[in-house]
């Protein structure tokens, strides 16, 4: 009883009601947690049901926060949901971390898990750490008193391409099922102080070999924020931190600098020139039977290494995929390999759909 | 001496899609190095243009993080586990 007395004080706040914030919010509502925020600022998508299970088809169109304050409050009746319609920031979130015991980080980009990190961090309140790519994930917990944070295991976000987005590859749909049911067991061994919380532990889920690892954690002494003499005492831009560009022109998010760029404008005009030039397309076969450019020669990306010997000869490349993170890979490989004069496309085949030739199939 | 590295999803594009590869070494750094001859196209993800390791990538030994060994001067034994385990950021969105 008086653990379920303790959860019933206990205010959580879970930012992200997604893939990962909707196991998470469920399983603390059904647990009894008295308050329960949530911070989000979408609205329910199709393509989210796959994984997004506090959303329905009904739901569609929705905003998220709606969407989950109705299911919530409808599995458990006797608790406070409390919506939070924003993107979180530097600006807002010392004072919204502050109102709240412990925070869930069910968020999917480098950005906003260091500012995660970094506001747990200066308002003492522990981060409940989750993420998920393609068929791994991971769990842990950050900012506690005496345990690492986000930062003591990663300094430094990658560069922007470096490291895919679920777009590009995709997210088998049960696994942030599992991470964030892990994720929403830590926080009840946090609120309740039982068991053996993941502090100082990196769980490692890989779910297709259905195996779990463990990798020790230490807080780091030099650590900027939480180290003993944090040089990180507010919050800083993010995105800058991160890299990330905050233009409007298309998120390639390409680790090619811009020399070794074209646009879809460029290529259209060397084709109709009858430029003698090698379009590569390095995506999967399946996305080449929906929607190609014609000419295009198709060697998906990984089995590039493979197959260089097929592009003996032909110097001067432009190489394409989706959107242009992929290609960006392929075409840094291509560089290694000797093809100094390969380019990317940005954008990729959107882009071109987008500005060129609306007329071939999205997806 | 072969020691077992594991690689993760985000870099098995350029191991030729395995999860894990095999190579020689005495230390951590010698292992890298010489599985990084073997797979070119990963040496940009491991090291940056000084030749260091990238500070978001973390190297293991069995459940160690290599920063809290001797780093890449780590002695490796028979049996011995490498894991590279590099930041991923998906949680919501597609």
């Amino acid at each position: 009883m008086e653990g379920q007395l303790k959860l019933k004080a206990a205010r959580a706040l879970c930012v992200g009601a997604g893939g990962l914030g909707s196991p998470v919010s469920l399983y603390l509502a059904a647990a009894g947690v008295g308050v329960i925020g949530i911070v989000d600022f979408d609205e329910v998508d199709y393509s989210n049901l796959q994984r997004q299970i506090i959303h329905g088809t009904s739901d569609v169109g929705r905003s998220k926060l709606d969407s989950a304050k109705a299911r919530l409050n409808e599995l458990n009746p006797e608790i406070e949901i409390i919506t939070h319609e924003m993107a979180l920031s530097s600006r807002n979130a010392l004072g919204l971390f502050a109102d709240y015991d412990l925070v869930i980080d069910g968020t999917d980009n480098f950005p906003t898990r260091y500012l995660v990190n970094d506001a747990c961090v200066l308002q003492g309140k522990p981060n409940i750490y989750g993420s998920i790519f393609r068929f791994e994930g991971q769990a842990s917990v950050f900012a506690t008193k005496n345990g690492p944070c986000y930062r003591c295991l990663y300094p430094e976000p990658p560069p922007p391409g470096l490291v895919p987005s679920c777009a590009e590859g995709g997210v088998l749909g049960i696994l942030p099922g599992v991470v964030g049911t892990l994720q929403a067991t830590e926080a009840i061994k946090v609120i309740l102080g039982v068991g053996e919380p993941l502090i100082g532990r990196f769980l490692i889920f890989d779910a297709l070999r259905m195996r779990f690892r463990e990798l020790k954690l230490q807080r780091d002494p030099d650590c900027p924020v939480c180290g003993e003499h944090p040089t990180v005492t507010e919050l800083i831009d993010y995105e800058q931190f991160c890299g990330v560009t905050t233009t409007a022109a298309s998120p390639s998010g390409a680790m090619v600098e811009a020399e070794h760029e074209v646009t879809v404008e460029e290529l259209k005009d060397r084709l109709e020139r009858k430029e003698s030039f090698l379009l590569l397309d390095v995506r999967e076969p399946q996305e080449f039977e929906i929607c190609r450019i014609p000419g295009s020669l198709l060697i998906p990306l990984g089995d590039l290494p493979s197959r260089l010997s097929e592009l003996e000869g032909r110097d001067d490349m432009i190489v394409h995929c989706k959107s242009g993170v992929r290609s960006g890979k392929a075409v840094r490989l291509l560089h290694e390999a000797g093809y100094g004069k390969a380019r990317n496309l940005r954008g990729g085949i959107i882009a071109w759909i987008d500005r060129i030739d609306p007329k071939l199939p999205k997806y | 001496m072969a020691n077992r590295i594991l690689i993760p999803t985000p870099l098995r594009v350029y191991v030729n899609k395995q999860d894990v590869v095999e190579a020689e070494g005495q230390t951590v750094g010698e292992l890298l190095r010489n599985m990084t001859a073997e797979y070119t196209a990963l040496r940009n993800h491991l090291y940056n243009e000084d030749g260091k390791l990238r500070s978001f990538v973390n190297i293991y030994v069995n459940d160690d993080d290599i920063r809290y060994l001797e780093r890449e001067q780590t002695l490796l034994k028979p049996g011995d586990t490498v894991s590279i385990i590099p930041s991923v950021a998906g949680g919501a969105r597609p």
